[in-house]
């Protein structure tokens, strides 16, 4: 195989391992509520930025990436109580305001807990490349690979197997017809907000030692896991989880045979497309329209 | 806003929503300058009076016609740049090189609005939203063209020989283009195109069995829009001098459509007060330097979730309610 192409395939999924696990967080809270966060991406800088605190502090590695998971969780359902909670009846419109102004509002927030410089992560095991078919991988990037397989088993359980995973699918089909099986659907909406808080924190913790985090890096992340659920089919697990491999993998092959400089309008392109030809998406569900 | 009025035939003038708010609107312009003393006052209001032009636009897509646009920020970047780049590299007149990027933008539009336009709620969001980055990534890239992210230079504003300079010339120019926008948005309201318009936001399907071609609706106002926002971005470029690609941001787009929603949909002088007062805030907010972004988005957030209606219906219903 050429080693080139090899190279351009561990960065994509790399890369695309990290706009899955964002997609998943949109397509969480989409299921639970027909939100959409725009402030998924600020829950992956406050997992960096939170790691980054953490180690500068002294902690060791594993209890500095659980603090940050932690921290960010509480901040997605201190938005889920203090803001989308209080706005039950706003319209698609309004919900999308209200989640920008907190993706403003956390950034800003950011800017004064930590600053506006740019911070290195240390990686989990050290920075010496490993040579793969001829490419040469940086061992984080194994890491991102593997705690993407470790995450989509676990979600796998939790959906399949616990109460309140199975009550999050049920609300995600209907959630009429969840509430009246006895299902909280506000309490499925509240875990919602930390489970894709949570998610987005890992995808943080992840990159940060690879591409270095800041307060600012939640847009580009938060929009492209976006692209990524969209390509997928918005409110589908397993298309949150190839469209981000997908967007990823499209994103390096076109920087490294296409064009570097337009890298980051691959990704809305391709949604673009998808949105012309297949609004649903790869593996999005036929949706009808009630009267 | 007016609604209950409208229908009332003996009604004066001055108290339909159509001559009497563009002469409240008028007045407001007129007086301005006796409570404004320096330049620096004058700059704001030009700036808010061009963010109300896209506005006022961007106000008959979302709160007339119900459809979502992220990305209306790519129009204003590209009616900027089309007629910085026309007026500088090929020495067209300015108003020749305003007009010309304004049919760009407006040709734009209508190819990508009929299967953009086709997409509702999210959906249409996110295309709109890739629209707009695609556009302000290009604008940032193509640096031998555009100047990259640190911008571009823009030759003055030349109308009939006379060159615009100076904020107080300015200020009129903007203000006149501001009435006209008005003016123009109104007249579509209240014409049947803006019932057409009104009836697709209620429900699409029963505008459609009334024999509303939704689609050729939703793509006017779609294409109007876009032309208000070309326009209002030229002339940013002509009065600024200066360019840079932070006017096709996305960050840019979402300040407009918050700017549509704080000042109330489906109200055009509510797009105006919303454009007049998120355009000033920040420059208050500037007074508390590193606090500006925390504040900017719990406001966002408050206003939408106490006044979801937008500032100016929401306080139009207490004054109904107060006179009754």
């Amino acid at each position: 195989m050429d080693s080139q192409w090899t190279q351009f395939l561990a960065g994509g999924l790399t890369a695309g391992s990290v706009y899955a696990l964002v997609a998943l967080g949109y397509s969480i809270i989409f299921n639970a509520s027909r939100v959409i966060n725009f402030a998924q991406g600020e829950f992956v800088m406050i997992g960096g930025m939170s790691a980054v605190s953490l180690v500068a502090t002294g902690v060791p590695m594993p209890i500095a990436v659980a603090g940050a998971v932690v921290i960010a969780s509480i901040v997605g359902l201190l938005l889920e109580k203090l803001a989308v909670e209080r706005a039950p009846r706003a319209d698609v419109v309004t919900l999308i305001i209200i989640t920008i102004g907190a993706s403003i509002f956390l950034r800003g927030l950011a800017q004064l807990v930590w600053d506006k410089a740019i911070h290195p992560l240390p990686p989990f095991s050290g920075d010496r490349p490993i040579a793969v078919l001829g490419a040469t991988i940086v061992p984080q990037s194994l890491w991102v690979l593997g705690a993407m397989v470790v995450i989509v088993a676990a979600l796998s359980w939790f959906f399949g197997r616990t109460l309140l995973g199975k009550a999050m699918l049920a609300t995600s089909h209907n959630r009429l017809a969840a509430q009246l099986v006895g299902i909280d659907v506000a309490k499925v909406l509240f875990a919602s907000f930390g489970l894709a808080a949570a998610l987005g924190a890992i995808a943080g913790v992840l990159i940060a030692p690879i591409t270095f985090t800041s307060y600012d890096v939640g847009v580009m992340l938060g929009l492209k896991g976006f692209a990524a659920a969209i390509l997928g089919g918005l409110g589908s697990f397993a298309g949150a989880i190839v469209g981000g491999l997908v967007l990823g993998l499209l994103e390096s092959l076109s920087a490294g045979y296409v064009s570097s400089a337009y890298k980051d309008v691959v990704a809305f392109l391709i949604m673009l497309v998808v949105l012309f030809f297949r609004p649903r998406g790869i593996l999005g569900a036929l949706q009808s329209v009630r009267v | 806003m007016f609604a209950s009025r409208r229908q009332d035939a003996t009604n004066p003038w001055w108290a339909s929503s159509r001559t009497g708010g563009i002469a409240l609107l008028a007045l407001v312009i007129a007086l301005a300058p006796l409570a404004i003393s320096n330049n620096y006052f004058y700059d704001v209001a030009i700036i808010v009076g061009l963010n109300a032009i896209v506005c006022v636009g961007l106000n008959l897509l979302i709160g007339y016609a119900g459809q979502i646009s992220l990305g209306h920020a790519g129009f204003v970047g590209l009616g900027a740049y089309g007629s910085a780049l026309l007026a500088s590299r090929y020495g067209w007149p300015p108003l020749a090189a305003l007009v010309a990027a304004t049919a760009g933008v407006a040709l734009l539009a209508f190819v990508v609005g009929r299967p953009i336009l086709r997409l509702h709620g999210h959906y249409l969001a996110m295309a709109t939203l890739g629209l707009g980055i695609i556009v302000s990534i290009v604008i940032s890239t193509e640096d031998g063209l555009t100047g990259g992210p640190d911008g571009m230079p823009v030759p003055p504003l030349a109308l009939f020989g006379l060159v615009v300079q100076g904020e107080r010339t300015w200020y009129w120019v903007v203000g006149g283009c501001l009435l006209l926008a008005v003016w123009l948005a109104q007249n579509l309201i209240e014409s049947p195109i803006g019932r057409a318009l009104r009836a697709l936001h209620t429900s699409e399907i029963a505008a459609e069995v009334a024999g509303i071609d939704s689609a050729r609706h939703k793509l006017m106002v779609f294409v109007v829009s876009a032309v208000f926002a070309a326009v209002a971005g030229g002339l940013t470029a002509f009065y600024a001098g200066f360019i840079t690609p932070a006017k096709a941001s996305f960050l840019h787009s979402i300040e407009l459509v918050t700017m549509v929603v704080f000042g109330g949909m489906a109200s055009t002088f509510g797009a105006v007060v919303g454009a007049a007062i998120l355009t000033v805030l920040p420059q208050v907010l500037t007074l508390l330097k590193d606090y500006e972004m925390v504040v900017f988005g719990a406001l966002m957030m408050l206003t939408m979730i106490f006044l979801p209606l937008g500032v100016v219906p929401t306080l139009a219903g207490y004054w109904r309610r107060g006179a009754r």
